[in-house]
């Protein structure tokens, strides 16, 4: 049976989820181009410099913040519902998605403001041009910090739902292992929950009552600590719907089965013990930090790579037996077997191939001592591009292809465009990203309109300033039409009639080695919880102790506009 | 639990390119001396750099000699410069001296990086940065700032003039000695 079919209800929540999601993603994308051939100098026409943070803000929030939230809260629905056969708890889960629409709708109004002169709206003028990182004192419109609370608060209140959704199929089958989607939705929740704590204190004791008038000051090193608590493990946020789809949809897509069930949950397990007591390392280069937590920070990121080399192995190996099945022979010429032609399939691969790249660069990253060449040049964007920018856009929308004709019961439309999508993105993003890496090696910052200055020129190291330039522009051009393909495809779909019967349904095929090899504890949630807290402790205690040991708002910042 | 005999390999070929990491870094750190920017600045109130009234050198910032061959830089970033540094008033240091900057802010979050270089820190308001390091070839280094904080952030670049040691000493000469010229004259007038 067609999952819209059988869940009609819960269908229409993640259809609801991904269109904000595809809109975000519409309108981040345009953004992107712009800001591409802007800070190149290809074309400066679009916006002037000063609003060219605008447009970044507005590109950072909607795609890591919205476009990303929305679609994972999408997916994750669709996975719930399908591994515990049930419809989720309508109740919960549509104020879930109200309270995050509300935020978004808050965040993008006050974004927007700044490119109409920034009208006084309640004694503050409405602009956010802090872009989304909002580091304190630059001070935005409280209505941006309280819209940026609500989207987090939505999310938590989404993982209610599937938490409470997981208690009533507990009541029922008393002795079962969690399914393991279900699983990887709720480890990642977890992990959710204790990374967020950080932001939300940042957010709401700290940076509302201050843009509010209400306090004085805040402490830049504090209010920046608090955010990088958050701003590591949510790029595990953005990752571990990514590997739920490579573990348990891609073996499929790809003809065979997962290689292993108690592989899966070690991994996801890793990823909720150790993504947050690692936030120092983008902290590298700040003061007022010992260079003992940056080295501890330095030792746990690099001990956070296993659960994704395992990741590889496990992905690779079962992707391998699918091509097997399909009577695939030799060591290397099984890749041939493959549906390449399938667009949830080929996206899938493209995206995780990128990752591998995004990973080497994240290594550099990483490395506490040679970061000092590139923190804050653009070779930053170049790496996250690879990672949030393909390995979990590409798999979302290449995943989307697969999914939105099941919570429509619509057969997919524009099918050559599809086919082709993900290739134009790889290859755009290939283009753009290779160029992003190399300049920053030669110096030129992120976050900048024009990087040229009056008192030196820059040198590259590998190419010319000129080629890379010419190609961050093109393959941003490429990016941009790879997103309108994916849009005019989820468009023609969505807008279609029901018709025919689907080629394609929501049943997830046993792993080679199943739940039943996996050692029970793997599922004690509570566990894994009080580990993962007690890490953080460990990392963050003292250096949070000796910042707020001098008064919480000392050093003090009065706000000051930008 | 079952685990396959490749995953066994692959998990321990993993572990030791971790380990392997560790060590490198671990190596830049303690063998070659790489430091990193950490707490040793100390904290200071951005208020009072931005009225100048902190009772320090980034009252008046610039180049101070501390030793033979050892020189502190004093650089307060603002909206949207470095001063010294930016414009025509880059920062002078000579060629083989040990230079440790000390960069504060007077209002927002900005970067200090020397292009090229490893000399690449944040700039908190609150909190001095303190970077040490030596150019060994003279010349022009570029100086931006690489965090965004307003609207003319791409402005805000600057330039560090590495100078041969005895044009140097031969400059500052020259600086002192108009200064006491000036002193001099301003004693005669009065
Ligand atoms: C059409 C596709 C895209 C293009 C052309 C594009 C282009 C760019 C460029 C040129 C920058 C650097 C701007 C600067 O530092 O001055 C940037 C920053 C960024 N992009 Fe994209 N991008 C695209 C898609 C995405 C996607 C899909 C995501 C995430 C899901 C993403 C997330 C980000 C983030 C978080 C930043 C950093 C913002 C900041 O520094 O505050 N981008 N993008
Ligand atoms: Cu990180
Ligand atoms: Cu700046």
């Amino acid at each position: 049976m067609v999952f819209v079919d059988s869940y009609p209800k819960t269908s229409k929540l993640v259809r609801s989820e991904f269109l904000v999601a595809f809109v975000a993603l519409g309108i981040g994308a345009l953004f992107g181009v712009v800001q591409a051939l802007h800070r190149t100098g290809v074309f400066r026409g679009f916006v002037s410099s000063a609003d060219y943070y605008t447009i970044l803000t507005g590109h950072g929030v909607l795609l890591a913040l919205v476009f990303t939230t929305f679609f994972i809260a999408g997916l994750f629905t669709w996975a719930v519902a399908n591994s515990l056969e049930r419809e989720l708890p309508q109740r919960i889960a549509w104020s879930a998605f109200w309270i995050m629409l509300t935020g978004t709708v808050l965040a993008a109004v006050s974004i927007i403001g700044g490119l109409v002169g920034a009208p006084s709206i309640l004694g503050h003028d409405l602009k956010a041009d802090v872009l989304f990182t909002f580091y304190a004192p630059m001070k935005a419109h409280p209505a941006f910090y309280i819209g940026a609370a609500l989207i987090i608060v939505g999310s938590w209140v989404a993982g209610l739902a599937y938490f409470k959704s997981l208690w009533e199929w507990r009541s029922e089958n008393p002795d079962e292992r969690i399914p393991l989607q279900t699983f990887m939705v709720l480890t990642t929740m977890l992990m959710w929950y204790v990374s967020t704590i950080g932001v939300a204190v940042e957010v709401v004791a700290f940076l509302i009552p201050w843009s509010l008038g209400l306090i004085q000051n805040v402490d830049p090193l504090l209010t920046r600590t608090l955010f990088w608590y958050f701003g590591h493990p949510v790029v595990y946020f953005w990752l571990m719907p990514a590997y739920l789809v490579w573990y348990t949809i891609l073996p499929k897509l790809a003809g065979g089965r997962l290689f292993s069930d108690p592989l899966a949950r070690v991994v996801f397990v890793a990823f909720l013990l150790l993504s947050t007591p690692v936030g120092f390392h983008h902290q590298y280069t700040d003061p007022g930090i010992p260079s003992g937590y940056k080295f501890i920070a330095m030792t746990n990121t690099m001990f956070l790579l296993l659960p994704s080399l395992l990741t590889a192995f496990t992905v690779v190996a079962s992707v391998e037996h699918g091509a097997r099945q399909r009577g695939a022979k030799g060591y290397l010429s099984w890749l041939r077997n493959l549906p390449w032609g399938k667009p949830a399939f080929a996206g899938c691969m493209l995206a995780g191939l990128m990752f591998a790249a995004g990973g080497f660069s994240g290594m550099i990253n990483a490395g506490m001592n040679i970061n000092y060449l590139i923190h804050n040049t653009i070779w930053v964007p170049g790496h996250f591009h690879l990672t949030v920018g393909t390995a979990f856009a590409l798999t979302a929308m290449a995943i989307s292809y697969w999914l939105v004709p099941q919570i429509t019961g619509k057969k997919l439309r524009q099918r050559s465009i599809a086919t082709l999508q993900p290739y134009v993105w790889f290859v755009g993003m290939a283009v753009m990203s290779n160029a992003m890496h190399r300049a920053g090696l030669a110096g030129i910052p992120r976050r900048t309109a024009e990087p040229t200055y009056d008192e030196f020129a820059f040198e590259g190291v590998a190419g010319t300033v000129g080629e890379m330039r010419i190609q961050i522009a093109i393959g941003g051009f490429l990016l941009f039409v790879g997103a309108a393909m994916f849009l005019i495809v989820m468009a023609d779909t969505l807008l279609a009639r029901r018709g025919g019967t689907l080629s394609v349904n929501s049943n997830i095929p046993e792993p080679l080695s199943g739940a039943d090899h996996s050692p029970r504890i793997l599922d004690n949630y509570k566990l894994w919880t009080a580990i993962a807290l007690l890490l953080i402790v460990i990392a963050y205690g003292p250096p949070l102790a000796s910042m707020v040991a001098d008064g919480l708002f000392a050093p003090g910042s009065p706000p000051i506009p930008v | 639990m079952q685990v396959h005999r490749f995953e066994k390999v692959w998990l321990g070929a993993a572990i030791l390119l971790i380990v392997g990491f560790i060590a490198t870094i671990a190596y830049g750190s303690v063998g070659v001396g790489v430091g990193m920017v950490d707490d040793s600045g100390g904290q200071i109130s951005a208020e009072e750099v931005q009225n100048g009234n902190t009772d320090t050198p980034f009252d008046d910032p610039g180049v101070v000699k501390t030793g033979d061959d050892k020189y502190t830089v004093y650089v307060v970033a603002r909206q949207f410069q470095f001063v010294p540094g930016s414009g025509d008033n880059p920062i002078q240091v000579p060629a083989g001296a040990n230079v440790t900057f000390r960069v504060t802010s007077a209002d927002v979050v900005h970067g200090f990086s020397v292009v090229e270089t490893n000399i690449n820190t944040m700039v908190i308001p609150g909190q001095v940065s303190e970077v040490s390091a030596r150019f060994n070839e003279p010349g022009t280094y570029g100086l931006i700032c690489h965090e965004y904080c307003g609207a003319a952030h791409h402005t805000m670049g600057g330039s560090v003039e590495v100078v041969p040691p005895e044009e140097y000493d031969m400059q500052q000469e020259n600086i002192d000695q108009s200064a006491d010229d000036a002193q001099a004259q301003e004693e005669a007038d009065q």
